[in-house]
């Protein structure tokens, strides 16, 4: 039961973050990184389109574009949550890993906290904060030790 | 047209209505966006680290001003703080408790500088959600802090020069924190960084102090 990857990408489809969270986790070139989030980012587009049912303005109840929520494989579960603003954040983990759900949302408030109301944050770009990312490491080892407890 | 029988300065802020225990509540976000867009606004304005510090430092140095005599109000006092210790004890009891709702941590003497002291701070909120990138160094984000505590020295009397520094803290130090106050945002590990808060005081200042002692 591991998390794989966390990555982000922000609403034009550049990657602004890539981070392993777990010793699993395969190790993939920036340059793949990059390909990747911007192969999802079109994958999540055109997946809303070719699917059979298509909700109103293509926006889901939340009020964010529609497309790929989650994708299940042989070795690997992807979720992904995309916000009001267009930014995804997408979570690897290995199959039966539980709370990934209320682990993507703590990224994002985590994101709201630490990125957003960093002054030295440019919106869009490459994350760099530090605190961010501590944050990040240090959800993922509370969780791996003691399970998430329902908010 | 009725006037409100209580003066401005004996009225609580914040919501009237909403008293919680430990008094008035400001939003800790409200405070971080609008400190972040005070630093991008200097930033833009500022040629180097230091002038960027220096301008924060400075627009904290009017709050100062205020605060020390909305504090020294408040506080009843009826007489003003002449003293070199009664001060900083003013400044790191009473002034943290109104601007931070807890009193500063510690305020220790400097040993190799008679006229330097140190006030600490385990969670300043100016930069709870700052992380400065690698390229800007030395530059703390709570500068703007110093400056609101040399503006509270300054109209004092006891003219001093405030510098903000982030140093580490060490294993073990920090243990009151643990199961204590809950000020830390939800989700956030806590702070690696103590903000220390190096005040030095100008030579007339200690003279002064060092006469009224006999």
């Amino acid at each position: 039961m591991g998390f794989l990857h966390l990555f982000i990408v922000n609403k034009s489809g550049g990657l602004i973050l890539h981070r392993p969270l777990g010793p699993n986790a395969p190790r993939i070139g920036t340059n793949e990184w990059l390909r990747i989030g911007s192969t999802f980012h079109s994958l999540h587009a055109i997946a809303a389109e070719a699917g059979p049912t298509k909700l109103p303005g293509n926006k889901n109840s939340s009020g964010a574009d529609d497309g790929i929520e989650q994708i299940e494989g042989g070795g690997l579960v992807l979720k992904c949550l995309q916000t009001r603003t267009g930014i995804k954040f997408v979570l690897t983990a290995e199959p039966g890993t539980p709370d990934l759900d209320t682990v993507l949302r703590e990224i994002y408030v985590l994101y709201s906290d630490c990125a957003l109301k960093d002054p030295f944050y440019e919106l869009e770009m490459p994350i760099r904060c530090e605190l961010f990312t501590n944050a990040v490491d240090n959800l993922i080892e509370r969780v791996e030790a003691g399970g998430m407890k329902s908010r | 047209m009725s006037r409100s029988s209580t003066n401005i300065l004996d009225r609580p802020l914040g919501r009237s209505g909403t008293r919680s225990a430990e008094g008035p509540v400001v939003s800790l976000s409200a405070f971080a966006y609008v400190y972040s867009e005070l630093v991008q606004y200097h930033q833009g304005r500022a040629a180097s680290i230091s002038e960027l510090e220096r301008r924060l430092e400075s627009a904290g140095y009017g709050v100062g001003l205020k605060v020390l005599e909305m504090t020294a109000y408040r506080a009843k006092e009826t007489k003003r703080e002449t003293r070199l210790m009664s001060i900083l004890h003013f400044v790191s009891s009473s002034v943290w408790k109104s601007l931070f709702g807890k009193a500063a941590d510690s305020l220790e003497r400097s040993i190799d500088h008679t006229d330097e002291f140190m006030i600490i701070d385990y969670e300043p909120i100016a930069s709870t959600f700052v992380s400065v990138p690698p390229d800007l160094g030395q530059l703390s984000a709570d500068a703007y802090v110093s400056g609101i505590i040399a503006g509270v020295l300054d109209g004092a009397g006891f003219s001093a020069r405030v510098t903000a520094h982030s140093v580490s803290v060490e294993e073990g130090e920090y243990t009151k924190q643990q199961g204590g106050n809950t000020s830390m945002p939800s989700g956030m590990p806590p702070r690696k960084d103590k903000a220390v808060f190096l005040v030095k005081f100008s030579p007339e200042v200690l003279l002064r102090d060092a006469a009224l002692e006999r």
